[in-house]
């Protein structure tokens, strides 16, 4: 008999990603998650309110290193996630297929499209500042200059139907662009997401910039849309009933920036759009300097 | 209730003489040190909700200390402070206000001025803080300046190297010195810094010690050594006050200090405080709590139970 026959079966247990940790959920909660075809793939953490609020704790610390950090060390980071993915692609694949009932060379190509948009993602950390922001002119002695902010802590509320290169899709441009975000997966299909966490983890990203939470978006959606601590919400897997609406309508107390559901082919090239959608400009006025009559304007 | 005069007549046999004190010192009972984190730790599991949390909210808000111990303090982050302290919530005005403000010395009258008329009080450090290495004309006088400035209450640091050393009656003294200086116009606090006192035997003779002498208060740590107050050494002093009251009649107030930065843990002292000398202590002229960043982290809280909503550091201040 080989040894491998003989061997016992080694179950992986899927964790939330929290702070740059693998936490159970709070609550103790957890429920079943199966394939396209309705068989067993694994128990997952149920988050409660409580592991939202947590997570929203851990991503407002991560704010600031994350935000202060150069824009091209930020597009570092996100390609490491690239290679860190490509090295995990099997698995990955593996568990796109499941999900989403593809056959294993479609499931490839969601992954290797996946991968490909955290490249392209890295790519623009450094470019978007300039095609966003910029000089403007104004009829003065003045540099007058726009440059692109991130908002601050973005609640994503994750495609259901594309598990991975859907979530990939919102996730990326949020981080690209300096924001922390609290991504609650697909409450179908949350294997590939808590698989990302591990890949996230070992990508040189800051704990806390990215958390993810398994559960229901109905159940956690509502605290996180009210929660005074949240900047944004994106409620691309907000289809739900009326969900969408609701959530807009708490998210409406402090002002968050709401993008709402939209129908979106995730396998289209994205443009800058997500990314655009949780940025700032601020603008700063500054004398030029050098406009006086004695070739100063001091 | 008996006076603290009393209670010092009581053990005047027991302070006659260094080697009299340290024989009763000597002779408490050891502290089962597993047996006292278990039980600290133990109180610390029950769940406080709803409106027990709220009252717990309101409770702890209510008898904290607002510190500010810095060498950077300026009479405008004292007064900031101390308007904090008044009114710790702007957007919700049933906010208790907190016990007092907690300063150096020099900063009282400033103090003292920005919390007129609203019966906050006004505790300042003295006897050389947080070291106490200094003579004790120096600390006397360190008081006096204090008390002449308007402090309400007087937060002294024990001589930890004459503690360690031994000479207990020269601690002993000390203490009662700086009580004969605040008489009737100031409570005195009486700092132990128990991460200096090495064992929780220690902590127990230390809390004898500081309440034969005359203090109003026994308080856990300056603030500015690496432990401060924990849970076990808060139970042991809490213990050590109720036995003290049961001998003598004489209650005596326990401030935890340094540490305590959220809700969840303040509430755990409380809980520590009803389940071992009861609710006679469950007021801010018994118990206190030396913080800054906590008050924020109850103050969201309370906001969260307010509105049904998370809060977040945007709505209250940063100190």
């Amino acid at each position: 008999m080989s040894e491998s026959a003989t061997r016992l079966s080694v179950f992986k247990t899927y964790k939330l990603y929290v702070g740059g940790k693998f936490p159970r959920s709070e609550s103790g909660r957890v429920y079943e998650v199966s394939d396209s075809k309705g068989k067993w793939l694994a128990n997952v953490p149920l988050s409660s309110r409580k592991d939202a609020r947590d997570a929203v704790v851990a991503a407002r610390k991560a704010f600031g290193g994350w935000a202060g950090a150069t824009a091209y060390n930020r597009g570092q980071i996100l390609y490491r996630v690239a290679e860190m993915l490509e090295g995990r692609r099997e698995q990955f694949v593996r568990e796109v297929a499941d999900a989403e009932g593809l056959s294993k060379s479609k499931a490839a190509a969601v992954v290797d499209a996946a991968i490909d948009r955290w490249v392209w993602y890295a790519g623009w950390t450094d470019k978007i500042a300039q095609v966003v922001g910029g000089a403007n002119p104004v009829a003065g002695p003045y540099f007058n200059l726009s440059s692109p902010e991130p908002t601050g802590v973005v609640t994503v509320i994750a495609p259901q139907e594309s598990s991975f290169l859907g979530l990939v899709s919102v996730i990326a441009p949020a981080i690209a662009t300096g924001n922390t975000v609290v991504v609650v997966a697909s409450e179908k299909s949350p294997l590939p997401a808590l698989s990302l966490g591990e890949v996230l983890a070992t990508s040189d990203l800051p704990g806390g910039v990215v958390n993810i939470l398994s559960g229901k978006a109905s159940e956690m959606g509502p605290h996180l849309a009210a929660h005074q601590d949240v900047n944004a919400i994106d409620l691309t897997g907000a289809t739900e009933g009326d969900l969408a609406r609701d959530l807009e309508i708490a998210a409406a107390d402090n002002l968050k920036r709401v993008l709402r559901p939209r129908t979106e082919d995730f396998t289209e090239s994205p443009g800058t759009d997500r990314m655009t959608a949780f940025l700032e400009t601020k603008t700063v006025w500054h004398p030029t300097g050098s406009l006086g009559a004695s070739g100063s304007s001091y | 209730m008996p006076t603290t005069a009393s209670a010092a007549s009581a053990f005047a046999d027991v302070t006659a003489s260094d080697s009299a004190l340290r024989r009763f010192l000597h002779g408490l009972p050891g502290v089962d040190a597993v047996g006292l984190e278990a039980r600290a730790a133990s109180l610390g599991t029950r769940s406080i909700k709803t409106t027990a949390k709220a009252y717990a909210i309101d409770l702890a808000i209510s008898m904290i200390d607002l510190t500010t111990l810095e060498g950077a303090d300026t009479p405008g982050k004292v007064r900031a402070l101390a308007a904090k302290a008044v009114n710790p919530d702007p957007t919700d005005r049933t906010t208790p206000t907190t016990a007092a403000v907690c300063v150096y010395p020099d900063m009282v009258a400033t103090a003292k001025a920005a919390v007129a008329g609203s019966g906050v009080k006004v505790a300042s450090v003295a006897t050389a803080f947080p070291a106490g290495r200094a003579a004790l004309p120096v600390k006397l006088a360190d008081t006096a300046d204090a008390i002449a400035a308007g402090a309400d209450e007087i937060d002294m640091v024990i001589d930890r190297g004459a503690f360690l050393a031994g000479h207990y009656l020269k601690v002993y003294e000390q203490i009662a010195a700086i009580k004969a200086e605040c008489g009737d116009r100031a409570r005195l606090k009486v700092i132990f810094e128990t991460g200096e006192l090495s064992t929780y035997d220690n902590i127990r003779r230390a809390s004898w010690l500081g309440m034969m002498a005359g203090a109003d208060f026994i308080k856990t740590s300056t603030g500015k050594v690496a432990v401060n107050a924990t849970p076990a050494n808060t139970l042991l002093m809490l213990e050590a006050v109720r036995d003290f009251r049961a001998q003598t009649g004489v209650q005596i107030g326990v401030k935890p200090a340094g540490g305590i930065r959220n809700t969840k843990e303040a509430i755990k002292f409380l809980v520590l405080v009803n389940e071992t000398v009861g609710e006679d202590w469950l007021d801010n002229h018994w118990f206190r709590f030396g913080a800054s960043s906590l008050l924020n982290d109850l103050l969201m809280q309370r906001q969260k139970l307010a509105t049904g909503r998370y809060s977040g550091p945007d709505y209250v201040t940063v100190d």
